[in-house]
């Protein structure tokens, strides 16, 4: 929408908005970087100095790079061949497989991790039910560099198929059409216009996914911490869960250096998104379908199958495992139970709470986010473009550090008592709750500009024709239009909060564990069938939360959900 | 007191003049068309007035109250100025009553009394009985009544219109110029209605403000502006006809001229205190007429457009072969492509500025 002028009374309204992005945003990432390199006030680059000559950092990060390229390199691989076969050829069913394409990316990384561990490890229910298991007593094959990185690449081969897929779809179609006028055959014009065009977005994506992997907590936890594998993720989660808040300014120093890290490549993949400027000339279909031929039915048949052995297998071996009364025991028809998700549901005081504080946090971010975005989304609408982009740089922040650095500078700015109020936030749930308004104000935010941007403006000028004040102009013209989308994106946060674990993990207190921390906690106790019972109920929680979200998004304005842009 | 005053208004976006010193009143329940080519600014000398632009410079009044101005800016919210937009702005959410209701609901009105008043305006555009339907489900021209309706129900004083037809189809714009004349008598409001259609404006308007590159170039009543244009391009704007470069020979007290014109001498209309000198001449087709071969000047037939009634005839003088003249026939003259034909100026105008 256009710059309208706005009365005195909006200004105010609109600072306090923008105090509100401020406060959540800015002001812990300053106060991390603050810590980090000037902690007493002044510039010290003191303990800067002593982290990044300590050779445990080095090996973490030398660590952090290996797993998050090996990753990305396998998210590539994967996500861009998707692309490439649901874009130009006709295989069937395209929908239910993006779907299921999707999933990985969100289904908490914990969940996924547990998931595998449970496949493939010695005390795997499933294969030992088959005979397959390794024998008891040998690590499991997951455990270090090899199995981190093959699930970072399966949880972050949906970001590159997305881009992949956007920059397919951004494709001209005359530059194919002229090739296909020239005579070249489907493999030659992939192999010599689609492939060469679309390596800005391929390297985008792939950039994309190995930010993703830096900051991902939940699957080295599980995989590289019980094989002493360390990445700087889990070196600043360590370090801090093993020697309290005595160590903040050098976890700061880390955070920060991760930070610097995966904005660094965001920086890059926003350089290189913008270098692929092919804009969309006059679009009428997607790019060709070319038919497979014979080929369809086996080709579809291997997509199913590896999504069945991604999807379907570590899933069935957690509910399996899930299902028996304890690690050990074979699932027959007479051991099989329901008694681990009674015992996490309703007898065990920490799973219960747990599920209880995961929903409460989840609901209450999303309901809070939406109704401060829809208000804050119109004011933007109607600025310069430098206040727009700059407030959407400020939102993004959070959600594009790891969720560590987040939440260490959650610590540093609500470790003592808030001033004025006197309220120490810390070790409570609040500061949790403050954590994931912060990192997912984006997904609020970002599908109700899209939708804003969608709407004619003459809409927003009739009502103030008709005298209606920001106010009524919010409630009663602008909530309503964008409200499909305002509330798809409230669920995206809740699915992502409900999911969460990275920052409360570092921010959890008796009493306030999330579903996350106790599955960790689980897990790291080696209640391996309580852990495998509290992920399977995350598992449904997420399905029916994306199926709901699906469902709402016929309504909601294009590119709102990441799986259907 | 005049309903809407604009005094020496300046409007930029960047470096672009939109609006560029442009003064104007019009004057309490008067029918003021802006009429101009699309880019001409007069959309945004519409926005200024409604509130949704800022001007940099100048004094915008509605009625005696200062609206924008150094250091004065009213929202729109607060003008109580009625829009119509080109795109109709009727909210998809909202059925066709709700969003006749919109303004009135924001005026604090409720119960019978604003259920009365909608129907009241639904009844005026032709539309009573389909308050319930959504926007969606209507027609373009049923939807413009919806918009009208919409103002008529704020009871605005001023009511302004952004191309209100050009989104509509050739035979449904006579019959909405109609409904908006009907508008007019029911709402006794102020209108300022912009077009880029010059039939358009001419055909309803008390008064027409020619715009082009942000000026503002002529303002008159129709038949003034289409006899004596100031300029050039107004000339050229409005209505058809040719503007021929010719000279004054000799000006007369009645507001008359003699001029030098496809080598022989025409006696036209001039402005009072007309210069002698080189000059530009507005032609319409009705100031030439086929005269004998002896007399008026030579020309050949380019084209020949049968338009029911009426044939125009494109001819080029022999002196001055650059220059397409039109004249409109009403029958059996008939003239072919290549015909010599000769031409005499019966009627023309000298136009004051070059």
């Amino acid at each position: 929408m256009p710059g309208i002028p706005v009365r005195r009374s909006e200004r105010a309204t609109f600072a306090a908005l923008l105090g509100i992005v401020a406060l959540l945003a800015l002001v812990p990432i300053a106060r991390l970087a603050q810590e980090a390199l000037a902690p007493h006030g002044r510039l010290d680059l003191g303990v800067f100095g002593s982290v990044i000559e300590s050779p445990a950092v080095w090996r973490a990060a030398g660590n952090t790079l290996t797993v998050s390229i090996g990753g990305a390199a396998l998210a590539i691989v994967l996500g861009a061949g998707f692309a490439l076969l649901v874009s130009l050829t006709d295989v069937r069913a395209k929908k239910p497989l993006v779907f299921c394409f999707m999933m990985p990316l969100l289904i908490a990384p914990q969940v996924t991790a547990l998931a595998w561990i449970n496949l493939l490890g010695p005390n795997s229910t499933l294969l030992r039910a088959l005979g397959l298991a390794p024998a008891a007593g040998t690590t499991h094959p997951l455990y270090g560099p090899g199995g981190i990185a093959l699930l970072l690449g399966i949880e972050q081969a949906p970001v590159v198929f997305l881009a992949v897929r956007a920059g397919l779809r951004s494709l001209p179609r005359d530059l194919v059409e002229a090739a296909q006028a020239s005579g070249a055959g489907p493999w030659r014009i992939v192999r010599t216009i689609v492939l060469p065009l679309s390596g800005p977005s391929v390297a985008a994506g792939g950039m994309l996914a190995f930010v993703g992997s830096i900051g991902n907590f939940g699957i080295p936890a599980f995989l590289g911490i019980p094989a002493g594998f360390t990445v700087l993720v889990t070196l600043i989660y360590q370090r801090l869960a093993g020697f309290g808040t005595s160590v903040l300014s050098e976890v700061a120093t880390l955070s920060l250096l991760l930070a610097l890290i995966a904005l660094g490549g965001l920086a890059l993949n926003n350089w290189l998104a913008r270098r692929h400027d092919v804009r969309v000339t006059a679009w009428s279909s997607a790019t060709p379908q070319w038919p497979l031929g014979r080929l369809r039915a086996l080709v579809e048949g291997g997509c199913w199958a590896a999504l069945f052995v991604v999807l379907v297998l570590p899933f069935a071996a957690l509910l399996a495992t899930a299902l028996v009364p304890a690690i050990g025991v074979s699932l027959t028809p007479s051991t099989a139970t329901f008694a681990n998700f009674h015992f996490v549901l309703f007898d065990y005081a920490a799973t219960r709470r747990a599920f209880v504080n995961s929903a409460s946090l989840a609901a209450s971010a999303a309901v809070m986010l939406v109704i401060v975005s829809v208000p804050l989304g119109y004011s933007l609408a109607g600025r310069r473009a430098s206040i727009r982009q700059g407030v959407a740089f400020v939102a993004e922040l959070p959600y594009a550090v790891p969720g560590v650095v987040l939440a260490i500078a959650m610590i540093l700015c609500l470790l003592r008592p808030l001033p004025l109020l006197g309220l120490s936030l810390y070790s409570t749930i609040w500061i949790i709750l403050v954590a994931y308004l912060s990192r997912f104000m984006l997904l609020a935010l970002r599908p109700v500009t899209n939708a804003l941007r969608q709407i004619d403006p003459s809409l927003d000028e009739a009502a103030r024709m008709s005298g209606a004040r920001f106010a009524r102009r919010v409630a009663t013209v602008i909530m309503p239009m964008v409200a499909p989308s305002a509330v798809a994106g409230g669920m995206l946060v809740f699915l992502m909060a409900f999911n969460e674990l990275t920052v409360s993990a570092l921010l959890w207190s008796s009493g306030s564990e999330t579903v996350g921390v106790v599955l960790f906690s689980l897990e790291q106790a080696g209640d391996g069938v309580s852990a495998a019972a509290v992920a399977v109920i995350a598992v449904i929680v997420t399905l029916a939360m994306m199926l709901l979200t699906n469902a709402l998004a016929s309504r909601a304005a294009r590119g709102v959900l990441p799986w259907q842009p | 007191m005049a309903a809407v005053t604009l005094e020496r208004v300046e409007k930029r976006f960047g470096s672009i003049v939109a609006i560029d010193d442009v003064s104007l009143a019009v004057e309490e329940g008067e029918f003021l068309a802006v009429l101009g080519p699309s880019g001409c600014g007069k959309s945004t000398l519409l926005r200024l007035i409604a509130g949704f632009e800022r001007a940099e410079r100048g004094t915008i009044r509605i009625g005696d109250r200062v609206v924008g101005g150094p250091d004065v800016y009213i929202a729109p919210e607060d003008r109580h100025v009625g829009m119509v937009f080109q795109s109709y702005a009727l909210w998809p959410h909202m059925s066709v009553a709700e969003n006749i209701a919109y303004p009135l609901r924001v005026q604090k009105l409720a119960g019978r009394n604003l259920a009365q008043q909608v129907d009241a305006a639904l009844e005026a555009v032709g539309l009573a009985g389909l308050g319930q339907r959504r926007p969606a489900a209507l027609s373009g021209g049923q939807r413009q009544r919806v918009a009208l309706a919409r103002c008529l129900a704020m009871k605005a004083k001023l009511v302004l219109l952004d191309e209100p037809l050009a989104n509509l189809d050739v035979h449904l714009r006579a019959r909405m110029l109609a409904e908006i004349a009907a508008f007019r008598t029911l709402s006794k409001a102020t209108l300022v209605y912009v077009t880029h259609d010059q039939a358009e404006a001419l055909g309803v308007a008390d008064r027409v403000a020619v715009m082009a590159d942000g000026r503002l170039r002529q303002v008159a009543a129709p038949p003034a502006l289409y006899r004596t244009p100031r300029d050039g391009i107004v000339s050229r704007f409005v209505g058809p006809g040719t503007v021929a470069r010719g000279e004054v020979t000799q000006t007369y007290a009645n507001g008359h001229a003699k001029v030098a014109l496809f080598g022989r001498e025409w006696q036209v209309r001039s402005a009072p205190g007309q210069r002698e000198g080189a000059v530009e001449i507005c032609i319409r087709p009705e100031d030439l007429a086929i005269v004998g071969p002896d007399g008026g000047f030579e020309a050949s037939v380019a084209r020949v457009l049968y338009q029911g009634g009426r044939t125009v005839v494109e001819a080029a003088p022999a002196c001055d072969p650059a220059t397409t003249l039109s004249l409109s026939l009403t029958s059996g003259e008939a003239c072919a492509p290549g015909a010599k034909v000769h031409l005499a100026l019966v009627d023309g105008w000298v136009i004051p500025e070059t």
